[in-house]
């Protein structure tokens, strides 16, 4: 070390504090890893969701579940291996249908999830409708209905 | 290394970028004028956001904006606390506002293409909140770089900050990756090739390269305002001692 020039020592000492940093950085992540998820599915959310407390849930909405009901509208919530029934009362998103991504905030309540707000989540992809259209035809659409 | 030795001299630093603005401002205003006309008239709706999806050729260029020129502002930084050159420091310092502005264009597009889509004008989900990070970083790193009676006392502190805050930019990025997050994932720089219509991506593209060549001007600008600036400070600084 007692060569190197000033230089050396400030390049080094820069490098040093970047890779200390980013190291911390990625364990504090990594031990908050369950917080910084914006929600949970619908498998995870019987572990992490305890009783009483507000969680959000997130999934896609399951085909042909949207059902009407006294209280507001029921739909079910599956990420392809569990599904869990949602009631919310409340102005749903425009992007909200069948088949779309959704994250909901809310309580479980025995087996329903009484949700208080219902976001819709989009995918990344975009295209005009007229490919979408073109692409379904074809048979080969990979996307939301 | 042997081009920043050759750009570090003021006088020729100012020679070549007098030399570049124009070009950089032409670009930009073409760019701007066919991007705009493109993303607002000339492209298609989305098949599931219709017209909504225009405010994607505002808010993602600007988004990549404000994340560039955050590792510029961190590479002068590195330039400036190892080499000591004062034209780094001026170079991060000029680019700072400028950043900003991308930072907070990002988040208020954002916020606007939200509450239509998802139904919320915000959510603290990784990456909205690891964006107003960037942002806040920006006023920070202003904050403290101005913050002293004579400029130059700021660099250093202000550098190092610029340093840390350099951890936000994976986080920025892959945030949709690593977590579940409300917003979606990154549909043109993928693994697998953009997932974006071509029709979509070419404006843009173009705004990107809009304000790619504002953001140079304005640099350019900025800089050669900042070198007078100094050269101004250190005159008067003369006087007043003999």
């Amino acid at each position: 070390m007692r060569d190197l020039s000033p230089k050396a020592k400030r390049g080094i000492a820069i490098l040093m504090v970047i890779s200390a940093l980013g190291l911390a950085a990625m364990l504090v992540l990594n031990a908050l890893r369950d917080h910084v998820v914006f929600f949970y599915g619908p498998s995870d959310i019987l572990d992490k969701a305890g009783k009483g407390q507000i969680v959000r849930l997130g999934g896609l909405v399951a085909e042909n579940s949207i059902t009407s009901l006294p209280d507001g509208v029921g739909f079910t919530i599956t990420d392809g291996n569990n599904a869990i029934d949602v009631v919310y009362a409340g102005v749903l998103p425009d992007l909200f249908r069948e088949g779309q991504g959704v994250v909901t905030e809310g309580m479980l309540e025995a087996d329903i999830f009484r949700a208080n707000t219902v976001l819709a989540k989009h995918d990344e992809t975009y295209m005009p409708a007229e490919v979408a259209d073109m692409l379904k035809d074809q048979g080969v659409w990979k996307g939301q209905e | 290394m042997l081009m920043f030795d050759y750009l570090a001299n003021p006088t020729r630093f100012r020679k070549i970028t007098t030399a570049i603005f124009p070009v950089a401002v032409l670009v930009s205003a073409i760019a701007l004028t066919f991007g705009l006309y493109l993303a607002f008239f000339a492209s298609p709706a989305d098949y599931q956001q219709g017209d909504t999806v225009r405010i994607m050729y505002i808010h993602v260029p600007a988004a990549w904006m404000a994340m560039m020129c955050y590792l510029l502002m961190a590479l002068s930084a590195v330039f400036y606390l190892v080499w000591r050159h004062p034209l780094a420091d001026i170079g991060a310092r000029a680019m700072a506002l400028p950043g900003a502005g991308f930072a907070l264009i990002t988040l208020l597009t954002g916020s606007f293409w939200g509450r239509p889509m998802w139904g919320t004008w915000w959510v603290w989900d990784a990456r909205l909140t690891s964006m107003l990070i960037l942002f806040f970083l920006y006023l920070g790193y202003m904050a403290l770089a101005d913050g002293f009676e004579r400029a130059e006392r700021g660099s250093k502190p202000a550098s190092l900050l610029l340093l840390v805050g350099v951890i936000n930019l994976p986080i920025i990025k892959f945030s949709v990756d690593w977590w579940n997050t409300l917003h979606q994932g990154s549909s043109v720089l993928r693994l697998d090739g953009p997932s974006i219509d071509p029709a979509m991506l070419k404006p843009l593209l173009i705004m990107a390269l809009a304000m790619l060549g504002w953001f140079i001007a304005i640099t350019i600008l900025r800089m050669n305002t900042l070198i007078i600036r100094r050269r101004i400070t250190n005159l008067e600084s003369r006087k007043s001692w003999s």
